[in-house]
């Protein structure tokens, strides 16, 4: 643990993360205004003792919206996560413990969904059964599905040849006991690390879906819906464009700095670069 | 390398099928008839019927599919039943506004990333290097339709340079065109070259401690000269495979950014035809976006072994 907080960079970004996402959590019970609560008369204001970030089109609170809409993006992306480690993380380990045919089946598997952008997969949900919020998690799910599955099988199969493995082996463990009890643990910090860039991803991801209509819908917010809702009078009344969008941007440098951080203090080896999930 | 071009070749068209099979089979599932929609509530049961095997819908689902292939391949997408035009044209009119749109974006991440990258690796610790670092780290978090609001607001609405969106066909006036794509190109490079600057930069730090590296500077070359000479080529072998990545990202990318500048891209036509259900619409032009993915790491892939023979030998990753 002494170590881990050895990393500066990695304390301000969890402590950054953290506050947004108890932002976030603040906001199921509390906002400063309801965010449904349309008010006319007191629309376009400037950020004030009363509305600490000034109030939209519709006179809603902005700070309400953003609180709220801070969840729900963190939401989105943590679900996607959870898919993309409950079925890919599976994947990858039978793929590694097996190998083979299961390995080859796998590998194909995940080509072929890197086939899929995200947009694409929202495109297709959005035809199937109209926009929600569940089509971002759906679409941003199933990219994250190769991503684990690689990084997974990647982990699984450097720690497969160590000594303990065999030992495992000649104990009598079957392939799948050796990668729930031998291969998953060992690669724990990988997943944490790869599940951090991907929570940033998901995030940019939902914004970018809800933003042109693929994603959350009314009267739920996200931060990407709050950009599609100003996009049509961003040019007149740029604030309700910068407030959502630089909530955003903070967000995912806090969760950037957190995985870059979580990297260096785990394994300094893994530096690499983050491919984009949409653009 | 033949027999490794064959091998990615043949995995490229059977992920195509595959993909074409699961579009077809989710987009069929939907309710809804074409023909119905085509002759609208009022038509008697019979001429929806009429209209139905006309079209070659009460065809049976796996000989709709296998006809469906085969006028693909030969350049015929179907009829959209709401635009009344041919697919195939609709589509090929919209890519002239999202390829050149993609490649533009892909230029200047490359020419703007890889510099960055490079001259970070160079004075790797220095305050430079921290410097483009952190721009990084912001470009990477910034997403890439907000930038183009912010750069709209700056170029178009304060400065008056460019125009703050629509799209001049190219036939019509291609300077106009080209500047309506300055600032999407722009927002849609941002986070790409970022990410090039970090993948450039961590390459060839690697690279800069490998033996040949050593061998190089014990010949008598400076650093400068071994790293330009030898680091900087292996180091760009990562830095390919990302970039076929990103080109493949960047053209499903257009669709959210086409959004902020009104540009008739192809994603302007997949909204308009999934608010419009119409499902032949909607499935050419999925099956185009994968195409254009697939292809794309298709050629990474062989471009890659190209360079580096060492790929060659081993079977499939």
């Amino acid at each position: 643990m002494n170590r881990l907080w050895s990393h500066p960079s990695l304390v301000i970004g969890l402590i950054a993360t953290l506050v947004f996402v108890a932002i976030g959590l603040l906001s199921l019970v509390w906002t400063p205004y309801p965010i449904e609560q349309i008010d006319i008369p007191r629309r376009f204001l400037a950020p004030s003792a009363e509305h600490w970030l000034g109030t939209d089109n519709l006179g809603r609170d902005m700070a309400s919206l953003v609180m709220s809409g801070a969840w729900t993006s963190f939401l989105v992306a943590a679900i996607a996560v959870a898919i993309g480690v409950g079925v890919g993380v599976p994947l990858g380990l039978a793929a590694a413990a097996w190998g083979g045919p299961v390995e080859w089946v796998v590998l194909r598997l995940t080509d072929f969904v890197f086939a899929f952008p995200a947009v694409i997969v929202a495109i297709l949900i959005t035809t199937l059964v109209g926009p929600g919020a569940v089509n971002a998690i759906v679409a941003i799910g199933i990219f994250n599905i190769p991503v684990f599955a690689r990084v997974a099988r990647g982990g699984a199969l450097s720690i497969a040849t160590l000594d303990f493995v065999a030992a495992g082996r000649l104990a009598g463990l079957g392939n799948a006991m050796i990668a729930w009890r031998h291969l998953l643990p060992n690669i724990m910090s990988l997943l944490i690390v790869q599940g951090t860039i991907q929570m940033s991803l998901g995030i940019l991801a939902e914004a970018g879906l809800s933003y042109i209509g693929l994603g959350t819908q009314p009267p739920a917010t996200s931060l990407g819906l709050m950009l599609r809702d100003a996009q049509g009078m961003f040019l007149i009344h740029p604030w309700l464009t910068l407030v959502p969008g630089l909530a955003i941007v903070l967000i995912v440098i806090a969760l950037n700095i957190a995985g870059d951080g979580l990297r260096d203090a785990i394994d300094p080896r893994l530096r690499q670069g983050n491919p984009n999930v949409l653009a | 390398m033949i027999l490794f071009a064959l091998r990615r070749f043949l995995g490229f068209a059977v992920t195509l099928l595959v993909a074409a099979l699961v579009i077809f089979w989710l987009l069929d599932l939907l309710p809804g008839d074409p023909a119905q929609f085509i002759l609208g509530i009022n038509a008697t049961p019979d001429a929806v019927a009429r209209l139905r095997a006309q079209m070659g819908l009460d065809a049976p689902a796996h000989e709709r599919f296998l006809g469906w292939i085969w006028g693909m391949l030969q350049g015929d997408f179907g009829m959209s039943y709401t635009q009344r035009a041919p697919v195939a044209e609709l589509i090929w009119g919209r890519l002239g506004v999202t390829l050149p749109l993609s490649i533009m974006a892909m230029v200047i991440s490359v020419v703007v990333g890889l510099p960055l990258g490079i001259l970070a690796a160079r004075r790797r610790g220095k305050p430079l290097d921290t410097m483009v670092m952190v721009l990084a780290q912001t470009g990477i978090a910034i997403p890439n339709f907000w930038f183009g609001m912010l750069l709209t607001l700056l170029f178009a609405v304060t400065l008056r340079w460019l125009p703050p969106g629509g799209f001049t066909p190219w036939d019509e006036d291609s300077g106009a065109a080209l500047r309506g794509l300055i600032l999407p190109s722009l927002a849609l490079a941002l986070p790409q070259a970022s990410i090039l600057a970090r993948v450039m930069r961590t390459a060839l730090v690697d690279v800069t401690s490998q033996d040949y590296i050593r061998t190089a500077r014990a010949k008598g070359l400076t650093m400068g000269e071994a790293v330009w000479r030898h680091g900087v080529r292996n180091a760009l072998l990562p830095v390919l495979t990302i970039l076929g990545l990103q080109f493949a990202y960047l053209v499903a990318g257009t669709i959210i950014v086409e959004n902020v500048f009104y540009l008739p891209g192809l994603g302007r036509l997949i909204f308009t035809a999934i608010s419009e259900r119409d499902l032949i619409l909607v499935r050419g032009a999925t099956i185009i976006l994968i195409v254009t993915v697939t292809a794309t790491m298709l050629v990474t892939d062989l471009t890659y072994a190209l360079v580096d023979p060492r790929l060659r030998e081993r079977s499939a990753p």
